[in-house]
């Protein structure tokens, strides 16, 4: 566990991919079977322990401290097992138990502690009964340092974040063989945890292992933000357009196993498969082969908003009334492969032939194309935009949130290649806030007042009055970061625990250019609506208060987005 | 400097010997019956802790008439009061970073000597905080209020070691007031930068640290663990550095960085001011490895936020632990708490049974970040 630990410490500190790359190839190449398959599960979020959860850990602690401090230290250092790891008490420490009138038992007594390697705490956690959890984990964190104690805690929470992907950490595999890592991605889900047939693989002790699955996941290709000085570099007649739809990323694979089944899945862009959550769009994928696309709800052939696809999104049970009333919509715009034939390497406009002639044979009234937007420069592209509408996006316009740009001559590559595919969003919502309160960050921005809380006016009792519309914690740069801390810090007129309010009224405050991508009602807010993906778009330090917008402004836009129609509303009740 | 300004500053002196408190310390009387209360002692000013009855600011943030300085960081002490009284290591400091002329005149404190200033008696002793760190005892009435400024209990080689005031209040800083902060040893820190140079013997480590205290105890530091190569230093470090060496600490050979030899630096220990841990200075050197030494090292967020490779959790200030233990130590029924994290310190106390407030005071190192600009040397 301890050598994990100080991988993971070492990681986390280290921003260059090549050194994590060296660092990680150090370590498989010098760590024993299982331990180190079990290190490359943990990266590659492989590893799931059904009892041990953020919740045991935090029982663990609350019996050891003060819950009072525990709280405040965890609002300073903003992660759940870093702070857990640096707040554990030592055997005997006082200083930061809870006082009651019988202190609890610390259990000190028992025999003296024991490192345990990382295999061993896999293991256990597996096979430990929710019962006898708790005192296992404590022993652990007893034994381990504060590194090691980090490091269990991130295993346990599923939450390592030391800045190594599933895919770097694969990368680092495939080189100790002088691999490809497409070639593990490949395999890859066909393997399980501790990975000893891999590693055998790549080491030249052993067989290539079979791709026992069917309808393997593919990394997917993604795109750059288009900038305004691209347009100057690129040339629009190299370009083909397409709607970007406010969905969400998945990839259809279905194949056949060796016992001649069809077998369908669909996985999310990062390789989680996703299937069980979407039976209604499983049982569309009657081809071969693996294609992109974006999920969208659709009711009565009107693609719906973003808010009502999240409602289909992270449900424990999919129910029968849950996909009648939110049923799931592929629309294409890619296609990887083709029964068994690799279509990635063929051109962009090829693809999109064999995607067209596919989706023709699918035949499918859930899957269907995305279109392609015709233009000739970028004005007619950037007017098209502007009004999806206008080019025969028609009653679907509400749903796009920009244009895709795809080369024509582009290849399907893995990741996020320079060159190839840009996304144009739709411009942002615009308004002008007041700053009411700030809090403190977590992660990169912790200790730092980095989410505020903004308002706009309204007509209130006691006349005009500002009402929290939002909150928001990005869209400045570290510079800009550090002013408004400090301006939080210097205008604060009030602290209720890791939250400041700050000075505001007609004659002073800080005027907030929010940018935002949509809004709706919401009874959870004083205001009425939330706001969806705000940032700070500029801080207006020129701007009096007085002049900040009012809540009209924002039932405007409200009443231009509420066009989505509920069929089956009447249900709800 | 001028010296002796007992006129001007109307100060008379009576001398207790070494150790005032010896034997208050055996039989510690927290009056039942305080003749005065502590906010008769002492009040909270625009300007910072104001004492009525002896009529000084103690660490003014802006210019007074009178100011007893606990300590030479930038944060506590200021140029442009008329009278300064502090002990003769914080004067000197003054002296190197704002000019001789940094206030109109200046008194000497003895640590241990206690003075009367108007209707109170005031002693400086030591804090363990940096070179010339002292605490205060204000005493009126029958009441003993300690101001003990920025303090350690940890071992520091280039400084006298705190020592525990009785007292009925006492004033703290909170700079690290959160049960997450327990510093390490500091041997095993600075190994592990001796660890990072012996295995990267081709890049040069730059050590982020405060120019007044903390610079001088990492460059004292390495020289226990035996490193007796040059430590080269930032020019914001020069006069500071050379101070602490002429009052007799050794720091070994500490020549100043010439800005064209930087390229050549490759397996040197550089210390520099935090900030250029990060400025173009600093990418001079051979692919440089990014430390700092601080007690915020602790938090991984704070070393990311800094772009830290090696963070080194070394901190002039008290821990959780020590705070709590010397709030313990001083026996005081009473606890105000200036600067940092003030609301969990209050908490454990209240919890302790110990009467606490938060003064909420701004200006002092605005969380421990911005005391020690590069500017603070004079030069770079």
């Amino acid at each position: 566990m301890n050598r994990f630990a100080a991988l993971l410490d070492r990681l986390s500190y280290e921003p260059r991919r090549n050194a994590k790359l060296r660092l990680l190839m150090d370590y498989f190449q010098h760590t024993p079977d299982p331990e180190r398959g079990y290190a490359l599960a943990a990266m590659t979020n492989a590893l799931m322990f059904k009892e041990a959860k953020p919740g045991l850990i935090r029982g663990l602690v609350e019996e050891r401290t003060d819950p009072e401090l525990f709280r405040m230290s965890y609002h300073y250092v903003g992660d759940l097992a870093e702070t857990v790891a640096l707040i554990w008490p030592a055997p005997g420490h006082e200083s930061v138990a809870p006082v009651s009138d019988d202190t609890p038992s610390i259990g000190h007594n028992n025999p003296p502690p024991h490192v345990p390697t990382l295999t061993e705490v896999v293991e256990t956690l597996a096979t430990t009964s929710k019962s006898d959890l708790p005192a296992k984990v404590a022993g652990w964190l007893d034994a381990l340092d504060e590194t090691g104690r980090w490091a269990l805690l991130k295993l346990i929470t599923r939450e390592l974040r030391v800045g190594v992907s599933a895919r770097l950490a694969k990368t680092a595999v495939a080189q100790l063989g002088g691999f490809e890592a497409d070639e593990v991605e490949l395999i890859w889900h066909g393997l399980d945890a501790p990975y000893e047939e891999l590693f055998a693989w790549v080491e030249g002790r052993g067989p290539k292992p079979e791709s026992s699955n069917p309808a393997p996941f593919r990394p997917p290709m993604l795109s750059h933000p288009l900038e305004d000085e691209d347009f100057e570099k690129l040339d629009a007649s190299d370009f083909l357009a397409e709607w970007k739809w406010d969905g969400i990323r998945l990839q259809a694979v279905a194949g056949h196993d060796s016992h001649g089944r069809s077998v369908r899945r669909i996985y999310s862009r990062t390789g989680e498969d996703v299937s069980r959550a979407f039976p209604d769009l499983v049982e569309a994928l009657n081809f071969q082969g693996s294609i992109d696309g974006e999920l969208l709800i659709v009711r009565e052939e009107l693609v719906q908003s973003f808010n009502i696809l999240q409602q289909r999104l992270n449900r424990k049970a999919v129910t029968p009334k849950l996909i009648a009333e939110f049923p799931a919509h592929l629309r294409v715009y890619d296609i990887l492969t083709e029964g068994d034939e690799d279509l990635r390497d063929l051109p962009f406009s090829e693809r999109r032939k064999r995607l067209e002639a596919l989706v023709a044979r699918i035949d499918d009234p859930r899957i269907d194309l995305s279109p392609m937007v015709p233009f000739g420069t970028w004005e007619d592209l950037a007017a098209a935009r502007a009004n999806p509408a206008s080019v025969g996006a028609g009653p679907d316009a509400d749903a796009i949130e920009g244009c895709m740009l795809k080369r024509a001559n582009s290849p399907y590559l893995p990741g996020r290649p320079k060159g190839y595919w840009y996304k144009w969003k739709r411009d942002p919502y615009l308004v002008d806030a007041v700053m009411m309160y700030g809090q403190r960050g977590h992660g990169k921005r912790s200790s730092f007042y980095s989410d505020y809380t903004f308002g706009v006016w309204r007509d209130g009792e006691n006349g005009e009055e500002l009402v929290p519309v939002g909150k928001a914690y990005h869209g400045f740069t570290d510079e800009e970061l550090v002013k408004l801390d400090r301006y939080v810090r210097n205008h604060t007129v009030n602290r209720f625990g890791p939250v400041r309010e700050v000075e505001y009224g007609k004659d002073r405050g800080l005027v907030l250019e929010v940018a935002f991508e949509g809004l709706q009602r919401s009874t959870r807010h004083k205001s009425g609506v939330a706001m969806r993906f705000p940032r700070i778009n500029r801080i207006r330090w020129d701007k009096p208060a007085a002049e900040a917008d009012r809540i009209e402004t924002l039932e405007k836009i409200l009443e231009r987005g509420e066009k989505e129609i509920h069929p089956l509303k009447s249900q709800e009740a | 400097m001028k010296g002796f300004h007992q006129e001007k500053l109307g100060l008379s002196r009576r001398t207790f010997g070494a150790s005032p408190y010896a034997d208050i310390a055996e039989a510690h009387p927290i009056s039942p019956s305080m003749a005065l209360r502590s906010t008769d002692i002492l009040t909270q000013t625009p300007q910072g802790l104001y004492c009525p009855l002896g009529d000084f600011h103690i660490d003014p943030v802006r210019p007074v008439k009178r100011a007893l300085i606990t300590h030479g960081h930038s944060d506590h002490a200021r140029s442009g009061h008329r009278a300064v009284l502090a002990t003769r290591e914080t004067l000197r400091i003054m002296a190197v970073r704002y000019g001789e002329d940094f206030a109109e005149s200046t008194q000497e404190a003895s640590l241990g000597e206690s003075m009367t200033l108007g209707d109170v008696t005031v002693c400086f002793t030591p804090a363990g905080h940096v070179l010339g760190s002292a605490q205060i005892t204000i005493e009126a009435g029958g009441t003993r209020v300690v101001v003990s400024g920025d303090y350690k209990r940890a071992e520091d080689p280039t400084c006298l070691p705190y020592e525990v005031v009785p007292c009925d209040v006492f004033i703290t800083e909170a700079t690290f007031g959160l049960p997450v902060f327990r510093h390490p040893d500091t041997r095993d820190e600075v190994r592990k930068l001796l660890d990072s140079a012996a295995l990267f013997p081709e890049r040069t480590h730059i050590v982020g640290a405060y120019a007044l205290g903390k610079a001088q105890r990492v460059m004292a530091l390495l020289r226990e663990e035996g490193y007796d190569k040059p430590i080269y230093l930032h020019g914001a470090m020069e006069r500071l550095t050379e101070f602490y060496k002429s009052e007799g600490i050794p720091l070994g050979e500490t020549p100043k960085v010439v800005a064209s030899e930087r390229s050549k630096l490759g397996g040197a220990i550089v210390i520099c001011p935090p900030p250029s841990i990060q400025d173009l200075w600093s990418r001079r050197f051979p692919d440089p490895v990014t430390c700092f030494a601080s007690g915020w090292m602790r938090v991984r967020a704070r070393a990311r936020q800094k772009g830290v490779e090696l963070p080194l959790v070394i901190s002039d200030h008290s821990d959780w632990d020590d705070l709590c233990r010397t709030i313990g130590d001083t026996g005081a029924g009473e606890v105000w708490v200036t600067h940092g994290q003030e609301d969990a310190l209050v908490h454990w106390c209240t919890t302790h049974g110990i009467k606490a407030r938060p003064l909420h005071m701004l200006g002092y190192g605005d969380e421990g970040e911005v005391e020690e600009a590069p500017q603070a040397g004079g030069e770079a």
